[in-house]
């Protein structure tokens, strides 16, 4: 399988009109997606409202998924704690840059030793846990996750305990382009941020596909596949898990540094808890393990369904006057728990492989049927 | 923080770990027999106690006369082992089953889809708040002396546990079905090919597991006397975590790690302060699976090639 089908059609040399136009959406999603995305607040004058920050928060749900989808989607090592680490990345990078602190260094600067930190933090857990079989594995990503939990609450007089730590500054604060500060744009245009995470979102996606490629990166798959054919093939199972876990971390921890900056707080720390983590989880199984377009589309649907459309049904729901009583089985977010479950049974029942699977993990799956 | 502080809350440690080990039983059985990490144990367990809690309510055993209270009460943690165990067994039946041949994330991401049903139905059910379970037993002290606290509640725990776990283990030991669980557990292909009905051997299994939950889930209940519709996760991670440390899929090791994971708790609440007891225990998870990855009882097993 060295080339795919889509590549041999070559969908615009030949094809006029409708189905053109389609066969090259289909081939090209990810520019289609992007110039919709980039001219997007250009057009909808909402976008500069709340729905902009929503559609930000969303890009870095992406970003954080994309992470947690080397280790569980190309490694094949379950992870139920990335939201750890997204943590770890907001909180680093609020340490770095509130007024409480002494440092207050640059977003930039700040978001390159957040990074760096958190693949640390990655290693340093990982190194004595991978040889760990798989379940243990994950239930030890599970109690590191509840252990930074617990710490981050807890240790007031560092992390502001329940409250967090605030005001993160916006990007660029104090630098001047043209007589118009740049953190102050950021702080009152959600656009700014939009455009900054779109940006970052585009650059992971780059990133993961040359990655994919990668001789790193086949060697992710091929110990996925079987640890111990990789191993006879002379590569070493326990550096290349390593390095996937430090690339998880590292990802999830640039996603932090976005989430922090983009609500200028870290929030509380239960906003980092297991229920993010498996929500994260759920969308890269949802949309499809090692799949790109399948992650973005997971966490498209599950954060969209939790924090657009959730919202909306039950707006809708309250001006229609249905529910009059207030009752919660008449309100949309009182099934919310029901419909989510529900569609991760469906899902793993009828299209195990995910919504847009990679290729390679579909054609495994079906082998027995084939 | 004398000796008699220390012996009380490592009291309260045996009773409170008797009770994650009830819950853990069901995380390593069904663990031990198809190799699935039942996500939904712990919010099955919830919905056990809100059956407990209509039941308490339909019965009026709040009010009852102490013989009725504990007709009542054995009649409760019957009611609830049933639900439990029938509901346990017909979720594996709809979700889990058709799964048996696809790859393991997909039952494991159902269990979780399965999780949140159970939640939504549990909101439903009692409500969004947490609810209060009526106290059926009196508190007066049963040991002699004004140190040592020690219950009616937590007698009623240790007089459910032990012969629970005894029975468990005689079953799993001794009768044909234990046998035919073991078998399936080390290979259900064999298993199979020697006449024994995996499938008929993994109902019993999930029905067995579910039961014990909803008898915990009584306990839980009248031992905790709050009951809400998301204290299925927290407890369900501690006994998860519990069936983990002992080595997953062994009995012994899941009793054996719920009364780790008591001590642990009730010592670090008592001695560090009770926020720091979910980090304390997962962080000794943590290090004695880097020390002893099979877990304390564990079977040490070999990747299969």
């Amino acid at each position: 399988m060295t080339s795919t089908p889509t590549n041999q059609q070559q969908p615009n040399a030949g094809a006029t009109g409708w189905a053109g136009i389609r066969a090259f959406v289909r081939e090209r999603w990810d520019l289609v997606t992007l110039v919709v995305l980039a001219v997007a607040p250009l057009v909808v004058p909402a976008l500069g409202g709340a729905l902009g920050g929503q559609v930000t928060t969303l890009f870095i749900y992406c970003i954080l998924a994309l992470g947690l989808n080397v280790m569980v989607g190309y490694t094949g090592l379950v992870h139920l704690g990335i939201a750890s680490f997204f943590g770890i990345g907001a909180y680093l990078m609020a340490i770095l840059t509130v007024p409480m602190y002494p440092f207050q260094i640059g977003f930039l600067a700040a978001t390159i030793v957040s990074v760096l930190a958190t693949a640390g933090i990655g290693l340093a857990l990982g190194a004595p846990t991978l040889r760990l079989r798989g379940d243990y594995l994950a239930i030890v990503t599970l109690g590191f996750g509840e252990v930074v939990k617990v710490t981050l609450r807890n240790l007031e007089q560092i992390t502001g305990g329940m409250k967090g730590l605030n005001p993160v500054p916006p990007p660029g604060a104090g630098v001047k382009i043209a007589g118009i500060d740049l953190g102050l744009a950021f702080a009152i245009d959600p656009r700014w941020f939009y455009y900054l995470s779109l940006l970052a979102l585009a650059g992971v996606v780059v990133a993961m596909r040359r990655l994919e490629q990668s001789r790193l990166g086949r060697a992710w798959v091929a110990v996925r596949e079987d640890e111990l054919a990789a191993s006879a093939m002379g590569i070493s199972a326990t550096r290349v898990k390593l390095s996937a876990f430090a690339m998880s971390s590292a990802v999830a921890g640039l996603a932090g540094c976005l989430y922090a900056a983009s609500l200028s707080t870290t929030a509380d720390p239960n906003a980092y808890d297991f229920n993010r983590s498996i929500m994260v989880l759920c969308a890269v199984i949802l949309g499809g393990l090692g799949s790109i377009p399948g992650t973005i589309l997971g966490v498209a649907i599950l954060v969209g369904f939790d924090t657009v459309l959730a919202p909306w049904a039950d707006s809708w729901i309250q001006q229609m006057n249905i529910n009059p009583s207030g009752s919660s089985l008449l309100s949309f977010s009182g099934w919310r728990l029901a419909i989510f479950g529900l569609a991760l049974v469906l899902v793993m029942r009828y299209r195990p492989e995910g919504l847009v699977p990679s290729r390679r993990l579909a054609a495994e799956l079906h082998e027995d049927h084939a | 923080m004398s000796v008699q502080f220390f012996l009380q809350q490592c009291l309260i440690g045996l009773t409170n770990g008797a009770l994650v080990a009830l819950v853990a039983l069901g995380y390593t059985m069904v663990y031990g027999i198809i190799g699935l990490i039942n996500f939904a144990h712990g919010d099955l367990i919830m919905l056990g106690a809100c059956l407990a809690l209509s039941l308490v309510t339909a019965l009026g055993l709040a009010t009852a006369g102490p013989t009725a209270t504990w007709l009542g009460i054995a009649l409760l943690i019957v009611a609830c082992g049933l639900f439990c165990g029938t509901l346990n067994v017909c979720v594996d039946r709809i979700v889990y089953k058709p799964l048996r041949n696809a790859p393991k994330l997909a039952p494991l991401v159902s269990a979780i889809g399965v999780s949140f049903i159970f939640m939504n139905i549990g909101l439903f059910w009692i409500g969004p708040s947490d609810r209060s379970f009526p106290e059926l037993l009196p508190s007066t002290n049963l040991l002699p002396g004004e140190g040592l606290q020690f219950t009616w509640k937590d007698l009623l725990v240790l007089v459910v546990v032990v012969p629970l776990m005894l029975g468990l283990s005689l079953l799993v030991k001794t009768t044909r079905l234990g046998r035919a669980m073991r078998a399936v557990s080390q290979d259900p292909t064999a298993a199979a090919l020697v006449g024994v009905d995996v499938d008929r051997v993994i109902a019993a299994t999930f029905f067995i597991g579910g039961a014990l939950g909803g008898a915990a889930s009584v306990i839980y209940g009248l031992y905790i006397n709050t009951i809400g519709f998301q204290m299925g996760f927290q407890n369900g991670l501690y006994a998860f975590t519990a069936a983990v440390l002992g080595g997953i899929g062994s009995i012994p090791g899941a009793v054996v790690g719920g009364l780790v994971i008591g001590f642990v708790r009730s010592l670090s609440s008592a001695y560090v302060g009770e926020r720091w007891t979910g980090a304390i225990v997962f962080a000794i998870l943590i290090v004695i699976l880097v020390f002893r990855p099979e877990g304390l009882l564990g079977r040490r097993t070999k990747e299969k090639v």
